[in-house]
């Protein structure tokens, strides 16, 4: 295939920019990668870096300037409709030119409790239409209101800033803000059940240093590992299938299956992906982990690539997530330094390495096969599923893929046995699990339980409703997960103990509504999220989406195009034609919330409802 | 290649492993409406028109991805696949401007007769109306995004039969759009061969030719297919 450009040649600058990711180039013409066919897998990898190139060029300049976009397409043979198509998929690259600060503002459901449309007012006033935008859920709903300044530049930077108001904001606009000192303190904030000796998964967050290696051997690290590289791979795989473990991503399927499907697959090399592109609204437990303790998400990928028989793992990271971003950085520099990563691991036959790769703002790539797109350098676009990632994931290869709190349960599976693990929690849930409770309660951040507390029980652990106001709704799983109400404070917070009262644990988001809250907003908030979130290959997502959020606003507004009852039978139609037929989770998710608060929570103004 | 054998409404089929769904039935002799799919190209599988239902599943499958197994017991044509097909197309036309009373493709349109087909005699929603552009720039061919169904078939027939990729998708959700090179007016695009196929893989009138009258600008998408049969062809006798 020849390649034609057109267009302003790269500055020095940005070919500097571009060369820094993807190297020099072979030679001094313009000519770069030359895909072949016989080249094939690996001429796929190369082709991958160009995530990494946007992102380079992105912190650079504030945008992607037509020369920089150019002169990637060049150095990986990349035709310029596909790599705009690429650039223009993802919400954190722009292809206009932009001013080289700009403050991400999370007006999402916990956020906009918490008043984060007074901060875009204000923002508004303060830093015209240019200078700001909304973004969806950032992660730090226990800090709600949330917000993220990016800046460009030479020494690029992004800063969380929650709890925000738009005095704290401006100045970390106008000000270099340095990274806190502290490493641990910030932490514990989110974390209150701190102190506490009953801890597994959080034992070490805010307590132990996350940026020393030595810290996290010295509180028992990295003894797993040690352990499973000399019970051998089968044992590995035979321990977390007696633990019972199942993913903490949402979906809940067996660890252990995944990982000896991966490790008896013919076909070669072998992946682990580490998805900790933790999007969906109201969790934050994952970037807790990362920022607390980084070493065990790494030590759980390590067993994992040991298991499965891979030598490469990628760790796909939110691009919303700056500190978890750099702790993860230094802890994988840290651990390659230490032989605990790379070539013969602790002196075995094992050779195993983690890339971190990071998005740029699309929730879609938390599902599966979106991610592997993502890595891979393409969009976003989920794939048909079958074949599944442990047959085809990974470029075209069996991948395993474990979300962030998964992998952090492995070394713990290890330490314990696999047998003592399953007999945590219920019979169906087994294990610890983390909870991310925020809204309206008196102490948010992330929870540590077994399975089976009920939503009660755990609300009273949070302190219970600020102000002694009643409940009016609990948003269970995220936004793909569904509403109950307070009557429903008695569910068991297992995987078969929502399956019962049809609600589903998903990423374990317990987002509590007192009864001021305007349910209808909230409802509102979600399917624009979901219509803004839609990646747009299938039909059912794209369209469907757009049409849910539409109605419910006429039906809001109290102006319906037909009777009430019609109107709600077609929401239920829209949901349906969703779940039915589109390709991934997200589109199939889509009417969860809005469908279960119609259930039971009466959510639209009475005036609506006359007419 | 290993036989599969299957149950297709009712009837016991045959299939070579690695067929499709979609060419299990058709070989058997069931019909199943599609609009992304086109002969001769790659499956993205993205306009979810050739829905079948498995029996025993909560979920409908993709005929045209899915490839056949042993034992799989599907329906073409329940009452869940028809309805589902409705709506997905009641759906598609209330997306951008698809008025066929003032279409140059009225009569031999893909949606227009996949409409018929699946029986979507009216939409329920009011039309989005959209602002989509056109772009005339190219010296032959000009495209319509107010009649386009982001079936990719142009991106599809540029990249993996004339070897172009001039075209490709941009933006996300309902903001989507196909896009030639850097997302330029298509006459300025560096990589365009003019060669037309684009033209003849679109299922409405998104892509045209300039200066057609409706009766010329009937579309023929089979001679991609044509056109990929005679290289296998050839590449057999090497």
């Amino acid at each position: 295939m020849d390649l034609h450009f057109h267009g302003p040649d790269a500055t020095l600058t940005e070919r500097s920019v571009v060369d820094s990711v993807l190297g020099l180039p072979p030679s001094e013409g313009p000519g770069g990668l030359r895909i072949t066919r016989d080249e094939g897998h690996h001429s796929l990898v190369q082709r991958s870096k160009l995530l990494p190139a946007f992102h380079a060029v992105q912190n650079r300049f504030g945008w992607i300037p037509p020369g920089a976009m150019d002169y990637i397409c060049r150095r990986l043979s990349v035709p310029p409709a596909e790599a705009h198509g690429v650039a223009s998929f993802y919400h954190m690259f722009t292809l206009k030119s932009t001013p080289p600060t700009v403050v991400h503002v999370c007006d999402d459901v916990a956020c906009r409790i918490k008043g984060s449309e007074g901060l875009c007012t204000e923002l508004q006033h303060a830093l015209g239409a240019e200078g700001w935008k909304r973004s969806p859920c950032l992660g730090q709903c226990e800090r709600a209101p949330a917000a993220l300044v990016v800046r460009a530049g030479e020494t690029p930077s992004a800063t969380s800033v929650a709890p925000a108001n738009s005095q704290s904001l401006l100045a970390a606009r106008a000000a270099d803000l340095p990274a806190s000192a502290d490493t641990r303190e910030s932490i514990r904030a989110s974390v209150p059940q701190f102190g506490s000796d009953n801890l597994r998964l959080l034992s070490r967050v805010g307590r132990v240093n996350p940026c020393s290696l030595e810290a996290y051997q010295a509180s028992g690290g990295y003894s797993a590992l040690t352990k499973g590289i000399l019970q051998g791979p089968e044992a590995v795989i035979a321990e977390v299938m007696a633990s019972k473990l199942m993913g903490r991503g949402g979906a809940a399927f067996p660890t252990g299956r995944k990982w000896e499907a991966v490790a008896k697959a013919p076909a070669r090399p072998h992946y682990v992906v580490c998805n900790a592109d933790e999007s969906e609204p109201g969790t934050f437990k994952d970037r807790v982990l990362m920022e607390g303790d980084p070493f065990a998400v790494i030590e759980g990928m390590t067993i994992a690539g040991l298991a499965t028989g891979s030598e490469q793992g990628y760790l796909y990271i939110r691009g919303e997530y700056p500190q978890a971003t750099e702790r993860l950085k230094h802890a994988l520099e840290a651990a390659r330094a230490a032989h605990l990563l790379g070539p013969k691991i602790l002196g075995s036959s094992f050779s195993f390495d983690i890339e971190l790769r990071s998005g740029a703002g699309a929730y879609i790539c938390g599902e599966e096969t979106a991610l592997f797109n993502s890595i891979e350098g393409k969009r976003g676009e989920p794939r048909n599923k079958p074949p599944f990632p442990v047959h085809v994931g990974l470029f075209g290869k069996p991948t395993v893929i474990n979300n962030v709190e998964t992998l952090v349960n492995i070394p713990q599976i290890l330490a314990l046995g696999g047998e003592a693990y399953s007999r945590i929690g219920t019979a169906g849930s087994a294990g610890p699990k983390l909870f991310c409770v925020s809204g309206h309660v008196t102490r948010p951040g992330v929870y540590e339980v077994d399975f089976g507390i009920t939503l009660g029980q755990l609300i009273q652990q949070a302190g219970g409703v600020a102000g002694g106001k009643a409940i009016r709704a609990v948003l269970l799983g995220g936004a793909a997960g569904s509403f109950v109400g307070p009557d429903q404070l008695n569910i068991p917070l297992s995987f078969e103990g929502t399956r019962a009262a049809g609600a589903s644990l998903g990423s374990g988001v317990v987002l509590v509504f007192d009864e001021s809250v305007d349910l209808a907003d909230i409802l509102l908030r979600i399917a624009a999220f979901f219509r803004d979130e839609s990646c747009g290959q299938c039909v059912p997502c794209r369209v469907g989406t757009v049409r849910q959020e539409e109605l419910l606003h006429r039906l809001r507004s109290g102006k319906p195009m037909r009777s009430y009852a019609d109107e709600l039978e077609l929401l239920k139609e829209i949901g349906q034609v969703m779940r039915d037929a589109s390709i991934c989770g997200l589109g199939q998710a889509a009417s969860n919330a809005v469908e279960s608060a119609f259930a039971t929570l009466n959510p639209m103004p009475k005036v609506a409802q006359i007419r | 290649m290993a036989d599969k054998t299957l149950t297709i409404n009712g009837q016991v089929v045959q299939a070579q492993e690695g067929q499709t769904l979609l060419q299990a039935a058709r070989e058997a002799g069931f019909p199943i409406p599609t609009l992304c799919h086109l002969e001769g190209l790659s499956d993205p599988g993205s306009c979810r028109v050739c829905m079948v239902e498995q029996t025993g599943s909560s979920r409908l499958l993709p005929a045209c991805t899915t490839r056949v197994s042993d034992h799989l017991v599907i329906e073409t044509n329940s009452k869940r696949v028809r309805e589902e097909r409705r709506k997905v197309v009641e759906l598609l036309f209330a997306e951008r401007n698809h008025v066929c009373a003032v279409c140059v493709a009225c009569g031999h349109c893909e949606l227009q007769d996949l409409a018929i087909e699946v029986g979507m005699d009216h939409v329920r929603f009011d039309y989005d109306h959209p602002d989509c552009k056109i772009d005339l720039s190219h010296h032959l061919y000009g495209i319509d995004h107010n009649r386009c169904v982001l079936c990719t078939r142009c991106v599809r027939a540029c990249d993996e039969v004339e070897g172009a990729h001039t075209w490709d998708v941009a933006g996300w959700g309902k903001e989507t759009r196909v896009v030639t090179d850097h997302g330029q007016p298509w006459g300025n695009s560096e990589t365009c061969t003019s060669c037309g196929k684009c033209v003849q893989a679109c299922p409405t009138a998104a892509i045209f030719i300039k200066g057609m009258t409706v009766a010329e600008s009937r579309k023929h998408p089979a001679e991609i297919g044509f056109l990929v049969k005679s290289r296998e062809h050839l590449h057999c006798q090497d």
